[in-house]
């Protein structure tokens, strides 16, 4: 196989429209007379329900209907995007008499326009008997009161649940014995770390309209990175068979991971279910601040011990994670930090153990956000190693060096894989080479009362779930010979459109224009477990590889039929399909068009794929900063990124994913904190309060490639969309460390944490 | 109370009668104008971005009867310079999704007519208003760069 | 356990009923005698909160959109915005440039062509970075009723319904140095600072603390015209006695006094130590 468009930066399909402004997201194509939905949400962050009194509101004109808990389904659902049967709790309602959070909803209102049903919202009377809320993740366990009381919470896979204890999940993997291991080492670190929740931020937040069609079915057109789970989900809430529904998904404004959770749909849908009128919501930034799925807060601690020569031999995890209110991705997510870190330094080690819980408490559920628990994993144990390097004097790369897991390595941590495809090392290599480590490490007083300092982390992720996720791609041959591509994996920005038409046209040697990629609707599209997990390049791109293999033995089939000679006798240029015997040709158009009149060839071809694997991208991340020694001020200058994510299919957009990822990493390490209040409420609530970093706040970013081949992957590619968020929060703690000896363990790493750490020492 | 205003939305004269809390955003998405974006409510996010009398302002920020008998631009009416600028963005793969890309794109053209061969730092400067949370910027300042040199060139 | 009657949900309106481009002072002095009436500068502040506006009251009828340097001073419309301000090269050749350097992290430029001065100075906002800048000039405002009075004076005034016309600042040879300490580079400031010295007397501002920005003056001349360092110190041990600071989302009062003595001390510096003057 030829490669013309992959390796290519070729321009992302739908880019001319979105730089011009073309109406094609969600709001911009929701019908004029769309009853306009939103949810009065409550000020407590734990209560239940005495009375909501709606009389008043439903008299203000427009208004069409007001549901509260006792209008709902009783039937408990879980609103993480996640393949059948989900890990995550079934612990939801649509609406539910006890609200957990401040900001749960209390009533769903609609009415005609955003006026009235802000109106109405004003004259809805609630009382609440307020509850005392658990809002300290770390004393959630045990304590007196429970989050989820209800007797029919249920989950369908149970990873050691006990909601009487407010006990989400909890567990302990082992290899070897570690204490015994760790107690014999020479050097050990024990130190723990704490991440904070974070927003996805992407810039269009949740939104959906719904409306029914000709056949009595619930349409929904949904800004979404998991059409397929939506449809699930909102089936099992409303009670009705998945046949009911289908899901469409436009544009869609970004997404991270938050659209990985079905926040917002459900809404619009029980509106139209009931009323059979069309209907929307668009969350507002600050429900898209205070409701909806941010980063789960961690409490992580490590302990690493390493022999005299420095090599690790044993490493321990202790996880406790913040699921808030609901379980929504909560056992998965916490399982990341341990089996995305210790993978890297535990190859050659003799013990390892991952212990995990995760608990309730009375705040916003947390839910998927990119990086997806290594992220929260990846600053502890980067941090840990920065510290371990310290306290053994030695300089942190070469620790790394000598720990790191290199091509061909056996990965017990890591489901027992291979390494098969690893360029960690040239990655390090490459990465201190472009900050020029040797001659900046630790760091350079530059006597204006400022220092420049150097930091390091490397990272891995996955490249789907294997066993678990499925991709599938359909392909078919139109009129004249152009292709129709049909993929359920949702490009959210990302550009996976284009990428797997990429992959598709060097596999049927044709033209990337000449490939029409369709979006996701899960009426026409084949099943995609949907965009998440790292998986869409990987997965859906070996599904493409198939699916275009298969349709080339189909059009060699119809060719051959045409020329008169068997198929083995013939081959498929991309433009021609040639008898090998005699040199006679028929083009692609004759054989497209003629499989449109009076023919018996099927021209279409679909084909799933998953994978019993999920090979890990690696990176390392070292980065420049200048701190300010009396203000605590950090200014990077220079973020260098080296990633292996095998095949660079588009380098463009793996670039920009990097550049993009590093920067949301920056915002975790250094500005973003989702903070709440003494009674519950989430202070974090606009963009004001919230603070994503902005272009002055970012410094000069480099990333280069240290390409290796993946032999499961297409064309050897590799994921790389959720690694890069992972090295920003550890590098910049170990280069605030480098200038200031002063380990900050909880993020973000402000200027006066920075401060206090010195004045404190 | 309804109030009678005049304007001319891309260069098109229109009278409507609106409500005195009608915001510029909302005015223009109501006239089909969808390139106009709502990111936030705290004049944070810079989407909204429209030229009113020559000058980049926020819509979610300025009340539609503040538009009364003045020029109000979106990129609906700048659809050449929104594909050629938007052109040095797309080589770079740098609308990702897209969302921010007119209001920056708006704000961009706003610049290159205020700032006579502005320096990096300026164009930083110039372009702060404008969040996005896919790129990490990068992508978005070399097609800036880009075709800011391009405009250099062609003179 | 006690049950409690909520009936608003945390949602923010803002709603104006009337709208009336004023044709004259008087009437906008008239119409917001009433509590339920304001006065709009831009509207990106105002639309935040819960507010339903009665009459709304436009002054951009008036002419208060422009700023005249004349031999004393400048005269600044209430309906100038802060990017008229920041860009206005008359007024920056003034006083070290500070008042551009003021504006220049407020969010963005788009933002700063639609917020006003008379806005942003009505409002006394405890993180203003314009009124912290222009608390250090011999800066007044003008009201319709009340005259021209010090700003000094006006930002101690509580809020009442007298119609902000113009800010004025006299020129004087004043050396006036402006810095922020913020968590992003458009935040809202963590601390903001000017420092200011005239005809050798010295006199600093802290505004974010997080309340609103407070004037001292060296009245016991701790300072000399060029400080020694150990009078700095002093001055500042004076400062962080003086003034009070708080903590809120974005800073402990601890640091945020730490940092009132380092950008104090900086301040000065940077006036003591540079060239030409």
């Amino acid at each position: 196989m030829k490669m013309n468009a992959v390796n290519a930066s070729i321009r992302k399909k739908d880019a001319m429209a979105l730089v011009t402004g073309k109406p094609v997201y969600t709001d911009d194509i929701a019908p004029k007379d769309c009853l306009v939905v939103k949810v009065l949400r409550s000020p407590y962050a734990h209560a239940m329900i005495k009375e909501v009194k709606i009389d008043a509101a439903l008299k203000v004109p427009g208004i069409e209907c007001i549901l509260t808990y006792e209008d709902v389904p009783k039937t408990r659902f879980t609103i993480a995007g996640q393949t059948y049967p989900e890990l995550s709790p079934y612990d939801r309602l649509i609406l539910e008499q006890r609200v957990r959070f401040v900001g749960d909803g209390v009533a769903i209102i609609a009415g005609k326009d955003e006026s009235s049903v802000l109106k109405a919202m004003k004259l809805i009377k609630v009382s609440y008997e307020v509850l005392e809320p658990v809002l300290d993740f770390t004393k959630a366990k045990d304590h007196k009161v429970v989050v989820h009381p209800e007797e029919d919470w249920k989950v369908l896979i149970p990873l050691g649940p006990d909601k009487n204890r407010n006990i989400v999940c909890h567990g302990t993997e082992e290899q070897g014995n570690f204490e015994e291991e760790y107690a014999k080492c020479k050097y050990v670190i024990d130190e723990t770390y704490h991440t904070k929740a974070n927003q996805q931020a992407m810039m269009e937040t949740f939104r959906a309209y719904t409306y029914m069609d000709a056949y009595g079915r619930l349409n929904v057109v949904a800004s979404t990175q998991v059409p397929f789970h939506v449809r699930k989900t909102l089936a099992t809430a409303l009670e009705t068979k998945k046949s009911n529904i289908r899901v469409v998904k436009p544009r869609i404004g970004g997404g991270f991971g938050a659209k990985q959770t079905v926040v917002a749909e459900i809404y619009p849908a029980i509106v139209t279910w009931l009323t059979g009128k069309p209907a929307k919501i668009i969350y507002t930034r600050e429900e898209s601040q205070i409701a909806s799925s941010p980063r789960h807060e961690m409490q992580i601690r490590v302990r690493i011990g390493a022999d005299e020569k420095g090599k690790i031999q044993a490493m321990g995890i202790n996880t406790l994670s913040n699921a808030g209110a609901f379980g929504d991705h909560t056992p998965t997510t916490i399982g990341l930090s341990g089996t995305k870190t210790l993978p890297i330094y535990t190859s050659n080690a003799k013990a390892y153990k991952f212990e995990y819980e995760a608990v309730y408490t009375n705040q916003m559920a947390a839910g998927a956000y990119r990086g997806y628990g290594a992220t929260q994993g990846l600053f502890a144990v980067e941090s840990a190693i920065n510290e371990l390097a310290a306290k053994m004097n030695i300089d942190p790369t070469i620790l790394r060096e000598k720990n790191i897991v290199k091509e061909g390595d056996f990965m017990s941590a890591y489901h027992g894989e291979t390494a098969n495809s690893c360029a960690l090392d040239r990655c390090l290599e490459k990465a201190k080479e472009m900050i020029d480590w040797d001659n900046k490490y630790p760091c350079k007083d530059l006597g204006n009362g400022k220092v420049r300092s150097v930091g390091i982390a490397v990272a891995m992720q996955g490249s789907c779930i294997n066993d678990v996720d499925v991709a599938s791609v359909s392909i078919k041959i139109s009129d004249d010979g152009f292709y129709n591509m049909n993929i359920g994996a949702t490009d959210m920005g990302t550009g996976c459109d284009t990428i797997l038409a990429q992959i598709a046209a060097d596999c049927l040697d044709t033209d990337v224009n000449n490939i029409i990629v369709s979006g996701v609707d899960t009426d026409i599209s084949p099943y995609d477990s949907g965009s998440y997990a790292s998986s869409t390049t990987y997965l859906t791109g070996m599904a493409t590889i198939k699916t275009c293999e298969e349709l080339r033995e189909k059009i060699t089939a119809a060719g051959a039929d045409m020329l008169g000679c068997k198929p083995e006798e013939a081959e498929f240029d991309g433009n021609s399909v040639i008898n090998l015997t005699n040199h006679k040709s028929i083009s692609l158009i004759d054989i497209a068009n003629n499989s449109m009149c009076g023919s018996n060839h099927t021209l279409e071809a679909c084909v799933k794929h998953t994978s019993p694997v999920s090979p890990p991208p690696y990176m390392a991340g070292a980065v420049e900063v200048e701190i300010d020694k009396e203000t605590g001020h950090l200014d990077i200058i220079d973020y260098v990124a080296v990633v292996d994510c095998g095949t660079v299919i588009n380098p463009n957009l793996a670039r920009v994913q990097t550049e993009g990822g590093l920067v949301q990493g920056i915002g975790m390490a250094l500005y973003e904190d989702v903070v709440y209040g003494k009674d519950g409420t989430c202070y974090s609530n606009s963009f004001m309060q919230y603070k994503i970093p902005s272009r002055l706040d970012v410094g000069q970013i480099r990333v280069a490639f240290e390409s290796s081949y993946e032999p499961t992957g297409p064309f050897g590619a590799k994921s790389i969309g959720e690694l890069v968020i992972n090295t920003p929060s550890p590098a910049l703690a170990n280069a605030v460390y480098n200038a200031t000896r002063v380990n900050v363990r909880t993020l973000p790493i402000t200027s006066e944490k920075i401060i206090m750490g010195m004045l404190n020492k | 109370m309804i109030m009678e205003i005049s304007l001319w939305l891309n260069n098109v004269f229109i009278k409507d009668n609106i409500a005195p809390d009608t915001l510029l955003l909302d005015y223009v998405r109501s006239k089909g104008c969808y390139s106009v974006k709502r990111g936030c409510e705290t004049s944070n996010c810079g989407l909204c971005t429209v030229i009113l009398e020559g000058k980049p302002v926020l819509s979610c920020s300025t009340l539609a009867v503040r538009a009364n008998g003045k020029h109000v631009i979106t990129m609906e009416g700048l659809q050449e310079e929104a594909a050629e600028v938007g052109g040095f963005l797309a080589d770079q793969g740098s609308e990702q999704c897209g969302f921010c890309s007119p209001g920056f794109i708006m704000n961009v053209i706003s610049m290159s007519k205020e700032l006579k061969d502005p320096t990096l730092e300026e164009v930083k400067g110039y372009l702060a208003g404008n969040l996005c949370r896919c790129t990490g910027y990068q992508s978005q300042l070399r097609a800036v760069l880009n075709y800011l040199n391009a405009k250099k060139e062609a003179k | 356990m006690a049950v409690i009657i909520h009936t608003k949900g945390d949602l923010t309106l803002f709603t104006i009923k009337n709208y009336v481009v004023v044709k004259d002072l008087e009437e906008a002095y008239v119409l917001n005698q009433k509590r339920s009436n304001v006065v709009l500068g831009g509207i990106a502040w105002l639309k935040m909160g819960e507010r339903n506006i009665q009459n709304a009251i436009d002054l951009s009828g008036l002419g208060l959109d422009k700023i005249e340097e004349t031999e004393e001073g400048f005269e600044i419309g209430s309906m100038v915005t802060l990017r008229e301000l920041e860009t206005n090269t008359a007024l920056n050749s003034y006083f070290n440039g500070v008042i551009a350097k003021s504006t220049e992290h407020i969010v963005g430029v788009q933002f700063r062509n639609c917020a006003t001065v008379g806005g942003s100075i009505f409002s006394r906002f405890g993180f203003s970075d314009i009124l912290t800048c222009l608390l250090a000039l011999d800066a007044y405002v003008e009201l319709y009723k009340g005259g021209v009075i010090p700003l000094r004076e006006f930002a101690d005034m509580p809020k009442d319904n007298d119609i902000l016309v113009k800010v004025i600042i006299k020129k004087d040879r004043r050396e006036v140095s402006y810095l922020t300490h913020r968590r992003t580079a458009t935040d809202i400031p963590v601390i903001a600072c000017t420092v200011a010295r005239v005809n050798h007397k010295w006199q600093v501002v802290l505004g974010a603390r997080p309340s609103k920005a407070k004037l001292l003056l060296d009245k016991e001349q701790m300072l000399s015209n060029n400080p020694t360092e150990e009078e700095i110190n002093k001055f500042i041990e004076y400062i962080k006695e003086n003034i009070q600071f708080g903590s809120n989302m974005r800073a402990s009062a601890e640091f945020r006094k730490h940092l009132a003595g380092v950008l104090c001390k900086r301040g000065i510096k940077e006036i003591t130590e540079r060239k030409g003057l």
